[in-house]
């Protein structure tokens, strides 16, 4: 218990600490910090509609910090989000698109379970390479991710397949079945229309495109935790991952689990892929580079400490961050927004350095305990 | 170890007390936005992925609102979106710091923009690289509070390919694309149809290497894709590429061979080495677009189309005259007033492509 009040100390002092040196950073730039500070805040919380956009901001990234989370937890550090993010979008814009002949709600669930299958086959495949040939997980799954980039990209590209839609270089949309997006039927129709011009509160609201993707990652949070802490599968995961030959002495199958391991948290990255791709974009494009949803959910995971539940508020944190953050280039300050990546770095940096925390702390308690004593020669 | 731990704490309470300190105070806003200039018209722009320092179109777009912002007195701030969904959110974020003109840079940007405009009839829009008449996506058109700015590429790629006909040593020329799209195949069968003009004029045949990098940013693919061509026996490569093309560029300076530059005059990255640039003034046509909006005289509704008629918005850059030959130049300028007439009309895609090809060889 002691250990883990310590943690979340730590972890609301280098929050602290990041947003510190965010503000040197500013400070040393020209601009004035608690002006900056303001344009986040407001940008967050002014209008319910902002709080509305964080919250689809953080989903995604809430999720993929839940899959790195249980990975780590197993042992494996899941670098490869990122790419199972991709697969997952793809895949569920596949079903999406080109299953016609299902019922709303049942659309999406299919397009959502498609979506983890495939994405938990990419991450099964690391797990496999790593159980059967020893292959180590990181570099596998980061030549993944590139794989799953172009992957995604050649299926857009290629244009026989007919994925792309004509004079753009999008995938088509996705069904209306397939979406879920919450009251967005309800908006555009008369009622909805006639309500929402006398609510301004609810118009506000549902600017943003509503889904239930928050929904999932909250239930998703709440089942990797319960997995991990109250049944055999994850007792058995944990093993593998604080002691491998002590697990495997118990007569735990370490290949097995490290297999159904990577293939978790594989198909839970998906998930989060599909939640954007159903919720948010309705299509995919052609990337440059990765947008960062795994990456991102690496430092989410981190913040929260490997622990499902706490990705919620980290993810949150996260996102507003980001979102809030954007504010600053249009703002009347004009102060460049990529002093959110300062703070965030910071605050992931301080997160993974607990020793340092202990240092200060014992050094603290040193400084005061000679106080008490009456010694001056520190 | 005590006293580094003292000093450590020290530190600390020293960085606490300058935040409470500054909390205090609540000083004003230093220097960026001190003059008091009431501003009546705001102009924002959102940029794709690549952000506001690409070297490329985001950044030329970027400098044609700070030039709008010094010369016509407008206030003008930009977004910055790091993913797909920050387009439309982004464009919220500007229509909620009331903005008057809002820009989207980028195709990509096309879908936000345009649900921005319809949901905000009394704002303005407009769009780079981007048509919505004629196009499947859009049947309703262009709105009337808004403005799409597209280039013809194809015609300013058509004299580049012309100049790479009548320079080649080797009969062999080479094309390195960022990702395949619309935008980029108009540079890319616009160059090849200006290799086979020249080549028909002279009565020979030039083979044009293309491939895709796939990418806008990989300087090392675009390296290794420039080689390779260079090794099959290209002397002249040209990008439309993004950051992919600086890699073609070293490439070129590194074997002595030609690369031509895209977007901008790229001259400079290799003085001998890079034969012309094809330009496109993404800048200037935002700045005459905000000045007309300043004056009241913004038109929505349509397409602007900016082509080689347009004066030098796109075209060849000024520093060809340094590696191209004179004559050949003399000939280029023909052909530009050619296609000013209409009487060659440079193809955008393959399948236009085939019939320019066709109707040569007749």
């Amino acid at each position: 218990m002691e250990k883990k009040k310590n943690r979340f100390v730590m972890t609301v002092l280098s929050i602290i600490l990041g947003l510190l040196f965010g503000a040197i950073a500013l400070k040393v730039s020209g601009y004035s910090p608690i002006e900056a500070y303001k344009v986040i805040w407001l940008g967050i919380f002014e209008k319910p509609k902002y709080v509305v956009y964080t919250i689809i901001r953080a989903t995604p990234i809430i999720i993929t910090g839940i899959s790195v989370a249980f990975a780590f937890r197993t042992g494996l550090f899941n670098i490869g989000a990122e790419g199972q993010f991709l697969v997952g979008s793809l895949a569920a814009t596949l079903a999406g698109v080109y299953i016609t002949f299902l019922p709303p709600v049942i659309h999406a669930v299919v397009c959502i379970l498609v979506a983890a299958l495939a994405a938990g086959i990419w991450g099964g495949i690391v797990g496999l390479l790593k159980a059967k040939r020893g292959v180590n997980e990181v570099i596998s799954s980061i030549m993944l991710n590139w794989i799953a980039l172009y992957l995604s990209n050649t299926m857009l590209t290629v244009s026989s397949f007919g994925f792309k839609r004509a004079n753009s270089d999008s995938s088509h949309k996705i069904l209306e079945s397939a979406k879920i997006n919450l009251f967005q039927n309800w908006k555009v129709s008369e009622a909805g229309r006639a309500a929402l011009a006398n609510n301004k509160l609810l118009k506000d609201v549902l600017t943003p495109p509503v889904n239930a993707g928050i929904i999932i990652a909250i239930v998703l949070a709440i089942v990797v935790w319960y997995i991990l802490k109250h049944t055999t599968l994850g007792y058995q995961l944990k093993a593998v991952g604080y002691n491998k030959d002590a697990a495997e002495y118990a007569g735990i199958d370490i290949k097995k689990n490290i297999t159904k391991s990577m293939f978790i948290a594989g198909a839970i990255a998906g998930i989060a892929g599909a939640t954007q791709v159903l919720g948010v974009n309705h299509q995919i494009s052609i990337l440059g580079a990765s947008e960062g949803y795994g990456f991102d959910g690496m430092a989410v995971a981190l913040i929260a400490g490997n622990n499902p539940l706490a990705t919620i508020p980290a993810g949150l944190l996260f996102g507003g961050l980001k979102y809030g953050g954007a504010k600053l280039n249009s703002s009347s300050l004009g102060a460049p927004s990529e002093i959110i990546n300062i703070v965030i770095g910071v605050i992931v940096l301080f997160v993974a350095m607990p020793k340092l925390y202990d240092k200060i702390f014992s050094g603290i308690k040193k400084i005061m305990s000679k106080k008490d004593r009456g010694e001056q020669n520190v | 170890m005590k006293k580094r731990m003292s000093i450590l704490a020290l530190m600390m309470a020293l960085m606490l007390t300058l935040v409470a300190c500054g909390g205090k105070k609540g000083e004003p806003t230093p220097p960026a936005e001190g003059n008091e200039k009431v501003e009546d018209i705001k102009v924002g722009m959102v940029t794709d992925e690549g952000g506001v320092n690409d070297q490329s179109f985001n950044q030329s777009a970027w400098e044609g609102l700070q030039r709008a912002s010094k010369e016509l007195g407008v206030e003008a701030k930009y977004q910055e979106s790091e993913q797909e969904s920050d387009y439309a959110p982004n464009f919220e974020t500007l229509l909620d710091a009331d903005f008057d003109m809002m820009w989207g840079v980028g195709y990509k940007l096309a879908g936000a923009a345009y649900e921005a405009a319809l949901n905000n009839p009394d704002k303005s829009y407009g769009v780079i690289d981007y048509s919505y008449d004629g196009n499947d996506d859009f049947p309703e058109g262009t709105p009337e509070n808004m403005v799409g700015v597209i280039f013809h590429d194809e015609q300013s790629s058509f004299l580049a390919g012309y100049v790479a006909g009548y320079t080649t040593k080797t009969n062999k020329v080479g094309f390195v694309g960022g990702i395949e799209g619309a935008v980029i195949h108009k540079f890319e069968y616009g160059y090849t149809a200006g290799v086979d003009y020249a080549a028909k004029e002279q009565g020979k045949q030039i083979e044009v290497i293309r491939q895709y990098a796939d990418s806008f940013g990989d300087a090392a693919k675009g390296k290794s894709i420039a080689n390779s061509m260079f090794q099959k026996g290209a002397d002249i490569v040209f990008h439309a590429a993004g950051g992919v093309g600086d890699g073609v560029i070293e490439a070129a300076k590194e074997q002595d061979k030609w690369a031509i530059g895209v977007d901008r005059d790229q001259n400079y990255l290799a003085p001998d080495n890079v034969l012309t640039s094809v330009i496109k003034r993404v800048d200037e046509s935002i700045f005459k677009q905000v000045e007309s909006f300043k004056d009241g005289k913004f038109e929505g509704g349509k397409t602007v189309l900016i082509g080689l008629q347009e004066g030098n918005f796109v075209g060849l850059a000024d520093s060809s005259s340094k590696n191209v030959d004179g004559e050949v130049l003399k000939a280029t300028d023909k052909i530009k007033e050619k296609i000013i007439a209409g009487e060659i009309v440079p193809p955008t895609d393959s399948q236009k492509y085939e019939e320019f090809v066709k109707a040569l060889n007749k």
